[in-house]
């Protein structure tokens, strides 16, 4: 137990959120100032990636940063806590954000700006550094319901019919969700009778696994709903696709791997003997999404629908990191890539949707002669994703294949194998019909290349330099497998 | 009394999913209300039901005299009710906006993201 207050520098840790919530504010109030606003968006976004580059070079040095609010003492006050994990996914995210507001300010029309669509992007950066950062597991739901609704106003920004229908279905089923992850949390809390994850890691270990299992299935159920996997995974396709591209980008880099992430925080590091009990049925379901994924997306063809099935395959591999313990590292790793690398797939998306007027690749072709800009990316993050070797997506999948042989896990091999393999094909068809298919119409010169380069362009180098990446993916995935030292950072007793 | 009150919740959650599988949007809606005042008496009972003092300190004491109720549980109820009536209200005006819209309150005939007889994808590549 802690009896002192929480020294200034540790504060550090509910800085991104602060940023966001201060900026978006501060964009309301400068709402007729439509001129400022993209460029106040960035500069508040650079700020959160500083803070967000500061904590991760923390967490990598010296262990996990805490801090507790107001003079309410953990486990009673509600704590920030940052581990490896938290803060590598917390500065990816915010880059890709960096990247979206850049092309947001290229290309997004006036009627978006002035329905603010900048201030909900740094609310949502909000939500998500909060989900996170956040050390508490009501405090958790909170950042999701942020997240939700700035993401409601995002889906709907320009209030087309297609994406009115794409917000019901996402609406509705994110409800859903989150209702499910506050039932659970009631359980939780009837059974340990408390909500910090810190102080969740000792109580739960003394707690009855089998009726703790049915709370972690509630979770699990609502975290896969967030994280579209199958069999609750239809809105995503059913929305993903329908707002301007940059905010699709948004989206599917980072709003589903907040769910990943809420996921393996309850299973491997809140709840271990609960999750030893759910492994049959989470490898039932990660193997099912790794697959019907990449298949559903070569039956597609409407790009960045085809596009989000490829995302439901990548979550299904990054599930599995709850499944075997040798698999968290590569999991971690794979997410933190997957965020930036889907990001960038859905930005040069939308400069194909731009550039040949169509969203369905049947009526695109003829780019590979036209821009070797566009056909350079493209092949760049498609290869990535399908773990072609000197592509950035190949180094978690080797640390996964790595992690699935040590545990023996013969099944999750095969699957994973399989899902590069599909994923190669989809990639494939779209290429082929996007890029050498004969086309007689002249093509039209998208806006704006440099978010989609700067994206493509980290995704390139961190492919010939995984270093960095995987020695924080090594980081993180230590403190998941032995929370001591986060418990020690927050304040508690192990 | 707990045990009556469990009960009750399941029976809501059960008419919750009811409605919430229903085609009509607005039947879909008021399934998302019963939910989320199902999951808070949910919420209130996993904070265990007693017939105890209310948790306020005595003057001059430092602490409750004898069994207190805990009011953690009505304080997340609280912060659950204004985020759930929020997120109500941006539904039921998106549902609005998607009538008006699209002419369409049944899902069945929502299908402008999601297209119906779409020709089959190629075979070939």
């Amino acid at each position: 137990m802690i009896s002192h207050l929480t020294p200034i520098v540790d504060w550090l840790v509910v800085l991104p959120v602060v940023l966001g919530l201060g900026g978006g504010a501060l964009l309301l109030v400068l709402r007729r100032v439509l001129r400022w606003q993209p460029w106040l968006t960035l500069l508040v976004l650079l700020g959160v990636i500083l803070c967000d580059a500061a904590l991760l070079q923390r967490t990598l040095t010296t262990g996990p940063v805490a801090m507790t609010m107001g003079r309410w003492l953990p486990p009673f006050g509600i704590s920030f806590a940052a581990d490896g994990m938290s803060a590598l996914f917390a500065l990816v995210s915010s880059l890709v954000a960096f990247g979206v507001v850049l092309a947001l300010a290229l290309e997004a029309p006036e009627g978006a700006v002035r329905d603010g669509v900048y201030p909900l992007v740094l609310l949502l950066m909000a939500g998500v550094s909060g989900a996170f950062l956040t050390g508490d597991l009501f405090n958790l739901y909170v950042w999701f319901e942020v997240m939700l609704i700035a993401s409601f106003g995002l889906v709907a920004i320009a209030g087309n019919p297609i994406q009115l229908d794409a917000t019901v279905k996402y609406g509705v089923l994110n409800v859903v969700a989150t209702a499910l992850f506050l039932a659970g949390l009631g359980l939780l809390y009837g059974q340990l009778g408390t909500f910090n994850m810190a102080d969740v890691i000792g109580v739960a270990a003394r707690a009855d696994p089998l009726t703790l299992a049915a709370t972690a299935a509630v979770f699990c159920l609502a975290f896969g709903m967030k994280a579209a996997v199958f069999p609750v995974n239809a809105w995503l396709p059913a929305s993903y696709h329908a707002p301007p591209a940059p905010i699709s980008a948004l989206m599917g880099g980072v709003l589903t791997k907040v769910g990943v992430y809420a996921f393996l925080r309850l299973m491997v590091v809140l709840l271990p003997a609960e999750r030893s009990l759910l492994v049959p049925g989470i490898t039932a379901a990660a193997v099912a999404t790794m697959l019907l994924g990449p298949l559903s997306a070569i039956a597609e063809t409407n790009l960045r629908r085809s596009i989000g099935f490829l995302l439901i395959g990548g979550v299904g591999v990054a599930i599995t990191g709850a499944v075997t313990e040798g698999a968290v590292f590569g999991a971690i790793v794979y997410v933190g890539q997957s965020i930036i690398a889907f990001a960038a797939l859905y930005l040069v998306a939308g400069l194909l949707e731009s550039a040949t007027g169509s969203v369905d690749t049947r009526n695109m072709g003829g780019l590979y002669a036209a821009s070797s800009r566009l056909s350079i990316m493209f092949l760049v993050l498609i290869l990535g994703v399908a773990g072609v070797p000197p592509f950035l997506g190949f180094w978690p999948k080797l640390l996964l294949l790595q992690g699935y042989f040590a545990d023996r896990n013969w099944l999750l091999v095969f699957s994973l194998l399989l899902n590069s393999l599909l994923s190669l094909v989809a990639g494939a068809r779209l290429w082929s019909f996007a890029f050498w298919h004969a086309r007689a119409e002249p093509l039209s010169r998208p806006r704006g290349y440099a978010p989609a380069i700067l994206l493509t362009g980290t995704v390139l180098l961190l492919g010939i330099a995984p270093s960095l990446l995987i020695k924080a993916g090594g980081v993180a995935a230590g403190d998941l497998r032995d929370p001591a030292r986060y418990v020690a950072a927050v304040g508690l007793a192990p | 009394m707990e045990g009556a009150l469990a009960l009750l919740v399941g029976l809501i959650f059960a008419a919750a999913v009811y409605l919430i599988l229903s085609r009509a949007l607005i039947r879909v809606l008021l399934g998302i209300v019963l939910l989320g005042n199902g999951v808070n008496l949910l919420i209130f009972v996993a904070g265990r039901v007693t017939t105890a003092v209310p948790p306020i300190v005595p003057k001059g004491a430092a602490a409750p005299a004898g069994v207190f109720a805990n009011p953690l549980p009505q304080a997340l109820i609280l912060t659950a009710i204004v985020i759930g009536f929020a997120m109500f209200a941006f539904l039921v005006v998106l549902a609005l906006r998607a009538y008006q819209e699209m002419d369409a309150d049944n899902t069945d005939h929502m299908r402008l993201a999601e297209p119906e007889q779409q020709p089959q994808p190629p075979l070939e590549y």
